[in-house]
């Protein structure tokens, strides 16, 4: 699961405060994008973002950062895309390039698409089905981060994970130019097929865009804006696409500003001053602690706070002691008091305790707290107690326990705090704060022999087994590599059956799936305890005193190209 | 004739002038040089500032437990204290606005409770000072005994000895120069911050102190060594050294008891500033987050945390630096005491 490197990427570059990922609940107002028709009055003028540094490649099949996946909601499509609405809606798939959802038969297991017709690329190049299997072949042989985990499920996805340069996919997507269609075979159904389209990786490209990551170089797309210039160190233009016409405004709507300017280099706290001065529109980066209290009183109608789909948890490794002993995982999970969690992240206004795996608002989630200081399905408080109580009865009382946490403010605070609970109850316990860079593959490579470490998960889209199967079934767990997403080792066969009677209900019964994802996250958190959920983050968007027409988009955060700078 | 006649009283002057030199024999160098030190106003009073940091810092348990009643080590975000009769939160989260953030609480300047008021975790800052203070100058000591002893043993092999030993250590201490000193640091500091020391028979855990005192010593090493191998290269052609091998005595002997005696007041006049360059440089990877690590706190890592709270709560990051201003100051004034004292002619901010 490489792909959570790059998730947790984000979570790194937003982790100081507000944070990222992929969807969440909307706290704020939120209207169509599209929808609500196009105000002409508004269009024009240069929206200015600021960011601290550049999010790597411009490659969309490549890149992975929430960063560059913003902006690619108006530069690129795929097939079907989430739609482009404020709240709930916002996860909703729609067609995109294609006319239509597709036709679903073989038992699930093919998609059948066709492709509007007169659509063209930013460099004035029609979009033909021959660009769709190039482009699903080119995901393959630019070693996408997700093509062996989401892609390969497509008739001749292994053979392309094994050998990508000789990629065909000759069977598993077939295009008919005469007719437009674009037919998808897979090996199995999957019912989050579509969802995986929708992202940034399935966006569609020029045929002929070169196998191999682009980088710095901008690739045509069909959105109603295209990259003009990217210059890592210094900034990222975005001007309107002369050729884009809109097809779908629910998938694709036509943008405000006339040009959209990303600027790399300056410190948060500048683009703070940049934003409140109005000589910044909007900044990527989380708001500093210290800067909190400023924005939310002197300029409050600037800001826009949104419930994050998101997890910060303590994952702890079943497979070496101590906490290869439930009851030790128990006590963790009484002692810890997620309310002084919620104060490290920034307050109440900014974190939300939780108890289960799924975070509210996501398909699944059920309202419950096994480990509580009261009989409730709210979280009240820790039960000091009782955890001390379970560590001597798991005879791991006196234990050495270190904890690993990033060493960025918030992270190495969190880990901190933990070790000093850890203390309490009467383990000896000590920090072990590692770069950003290395903290994420280190805590997931079992030869580290990591007890206890601080960390986050966001989504990738609106389905319960993005947390749950990722994070904590078998095939998540893998000896001795940094790609062993399941962190805490848990390999339960009883719960992975669970999972995939859940995964073959959500073909046929979504409600009854979620239903069932809902009993997993109990019964996870009660009978194995892998993790201490420690708190839902919130998300922070600071704008200009000139902006308006704030959206935002559960699954891909706020519309940039939607802002009025006008 | 009067002149011999005053013999006895020539007897009683020479007995006087000899008896006088036999009084400045019998103090020594070293006796004169503390002297010196001794009379010098600013040496002294640094002396004495320095003395007292110390013994503020080795009172800091006294301090947390008697009279803060706090941990500082230990988080207190629930935590609330009472002053001027009113309970106050600790970590209070705004209120006004949109509610956003947890400010720590100010300093109250009452030496009961918080006096310069909470960090990030709502520890007491003053607290942590004081124990902070007694890890950045047990570091910054130790590191440069550490330094000058091997720097001296370095120097001096490689001055005496000559030819090949010469060659050997100069090449080795070149290769240290080369690197910029911060950057020789930072990169040693990544690496083993990380992963601890491992020397087969020896290691060292990742969030131990001897790590940032090794690094820091080591850094440091051919800035001391150069000018000691330079000073024993030019006392070897002195003529009590060519004395003392053409009476056959023995190269440690000559080490120990001819060339020794002549660099030690170099050395010591080296001390003092290589324990302020040290606290700087050990403040330095602290700041940065690679020097001294959590749980122990030092007053680089205090500064770091006070970072994040610059615009809410700056004392957190103004009152370790005011402290790392005060030592170092005070370590460079006495230095410049004992460099009068010892070894007037040392160049020492030249050399480092």
């Amino acid at each position: 699961m490489s792909r959570l490197k790059s998730m947790k990427r984000m979570g790194v570059i937003l982790s100081s405060m507000a944070v990222c990922s992929f969807g969440i609940i909307a706290v704020s107002t939120s209207s169509p994008a599209g929808a609500s028709g196009y105000q002409s009055q508004h269009a024009g003028g240069t929206l200015h973002l600021d960011a601290t540094a550049a999010g790597g490649t411009l490659d969309p099949q490549v890149n992975y950062t929430l960063q560059y996946w913003q902006l690619y909601q108006a530069t690129y499509d795929g097939l079907v895309s989430f739609q482009k609405v404020g709240g709930d809606p916002s996860f909703d798939v729609v067609p995109d390039l294609a006319t239509a959802m597709p036709k679903v038969t073989n038992a699930g297991k093919t998609y059948t698409f066709t492709l509007r017709k007169g659509i063209k690329f930013s460099d004035g190049k029609t979009v033909t089905v021959a660009d769709v299997l190039a482009s699903f072949q080119r995901l393959f042989k630019v070693s996408n981060p997700n093509a062996g985990s989401w892609y390969n499920d497509i008739v001749g996805g292994p053979a392309c994970v094994t050998t990508p340069a000789t990629c065909k996919l000759t069977s598993g997507v077939v295009v008919n130019a005469a007719t437009n269609s674009v037919v998808f075979n897979l090996i199995a159904p999957d019912s989050e097929f579509l969802d995986q389209l929708s992202v940034p990786f399935g966006s569609i490209i020029p045929a002929n865009t070169p196998a191999k990551d682009e980088g710095d170089t901008p690739i045509p797309g069909t959105g109603a804006y295209a990259f003009t210039s990217y210059n890592p160190n210094s900034a990222l233009i975005m001007k309107r696409n002369k050729f884009f016409k809109v097809w779908s405004a629910a998938a694709q709507p036509k943008g405000y500003p006339d040009e959209i300017d990303m600027t790399f280099g300056l410190p948060v706290e500048s683009e703070v001053t940049a934003v409140a001065n109005g000589q910044a529109d909007w900044i990527f980066d989380p708001i500093p602690a210290d800067r909190l209290s400023e924005i939310s009183t002197k300029y409050a109608t600037q800001v826009h706070v949104h419930t994050l789909t998101a997890d910060w948890y303590a994952p702890m490794n079943v497979n070496i002691a101590p906490f290869n002993n439930l009851r030790a995982r128990q006590a963790v999970n009484y002692a810890l008091n997620k309310n002084s969690l919620v104060k490290l992240y920034g307050g109440p206004q900014l974190a939300v305790p939780t108890c289960t795996i799924l975070p509210p608002g996501f398909p699944g989630y059920v309202k419950s707290c096994a480990y509580n200081s009261k009989s409730s399905s709210t979280y009240a408080g820790p039960d000091l107690k009782k955890a001390k109580a379970l560590v001597k009865a798991s005879g791991t009382f006196g234990a050495k326990v270190a904890v690993v946490a990033q060493n960025d403010p918030v992270d190495l605070s969190v880990g901190e705090y933990i070790q000093g609970v850890l203390n309490q109850i009467g383990y000896k316990a000590t920090v072990k704060p590692l770069s950003q860079n290395i903290e994420f593959s280190y805590i997931q490579n079992t030869n580290n022999k990591v007890q206890i470490s601080v960390t986050q998960w966001f989504q990738d889209y609106p389905a319960a087994s993005d947390f749950l199967k990722v994070l904590l079934s078998c095939s998540g767990f893998h000896k001795a590599s940094d790609n062993s997403i399941n962190i805490s080792g848990l390999c339960s066969p009883s719960i992975d059956a669970k999972m995939a009677t859940a995964e073959t209900l959500e073909l046929t019964n979504q409600t009854a799936a979620n239903k069932l994802w809902g009993q997993i996250d109990q019964t996870i958190m009660t009978t194995e305890a892998p993790w201490v959920p420690l708190f839902n983050p919130k998300l922070v968007d600071f704008v200009g005193k000139r902006v308006g027409n704030y959206q935002f988009s559960l699954q891909f955060y706020m519309y940039v190209d939607q802002l009025w700078v006008k | 004739m009067g002149e011999i006649g005053e013999l006895p009283a020539t007897e009683s002057v020479a007995t006087k002038i000899t008896v006088k030199l036999a009084a400045v024999d019998s103090e020594s160098p070293w006796r004169s040089s503390l002297q010196q030190l001794r009379r010098n106003r600013a040496a002294m009073v640094s002396l004495g500032v320095l003395l007292f940091m110390v013994a503020v810092t080795l009172l800091a348990p006294v301090y947390a437990h008697d009279i803060a009643h706090s941990n500082p080590f230990a988080s207190n975000l629930q935590g609330r204290i009472k002053i001027g009769g009113h309970y106050r939160s600790v970590m209070p989260a705004n209120t006004q606005g949109l509610g956003l953030g947890v400010t720590p609480i100010g300093p109250t300047w009452h030496f009961s409770t918080y006096f310069l008021g909470a960090d990030e975790l709502g520890r007491d800052v003053f607290a942590r000072i004081l124990y902070g203070g007694r890890v950045t100058l047990l570091i910054g000591f130790s590191s440069g005994l550490i330094c000058i002893a091997v720097a001296t043993v370095l120097g001096m092999l490689a001055g005496y000895f000559g030819r090949a030993t010469d060659w050997i250590i100069s090449r080795l201490l070149d290769i240290v120069w080369a690197f910029p000193i911060y950057l020789l640091a930072i990169s040693l500091s990544v690496i083993l911050v990380t992963s601890g020391l491992d020397l087969g028979i020896v290691h060292i855990g990742a969030g131990s102190l001897l790590l940032p005192i090794l690094i820091i010593a080591s850094v440091y090493v051919p800035y001391v060594a150069r000018p000691v191998r330079g000073i024993v290269f030019s006392l070897k052609e002195r003529d009590f050294i060519q004395a003392a091998i053409a009476s056959g005595a023995s190269d440690w002997h000559i080490l120990r008891k001819e060339i020794w005696p002549n660099v030690a007041p170099s050395v010591i006049v080296f001390f003092p500033l290589m324990v302020a360059l040290n606290i700087l440089t050990e403040s330095a990877l602290s700041i940065l987050g690679i020097g001294v690590q959590p749980p122990q706190a030092s007053w680089g890592t205090i500064i770091n945390d006070g970072l994040q709270l610059l615009y809410t709560r700056p004392w957190v990051a103004i009152a370790p630096g005011i402290c790392i201003v005060i030592v170092c100051v005070a370590l460079n004034i006495l230095g410049d005491g004992v460099r009068d004292a010892f070894d007037p002619r040392a160049k020492l901010r030249g050399s480092i």
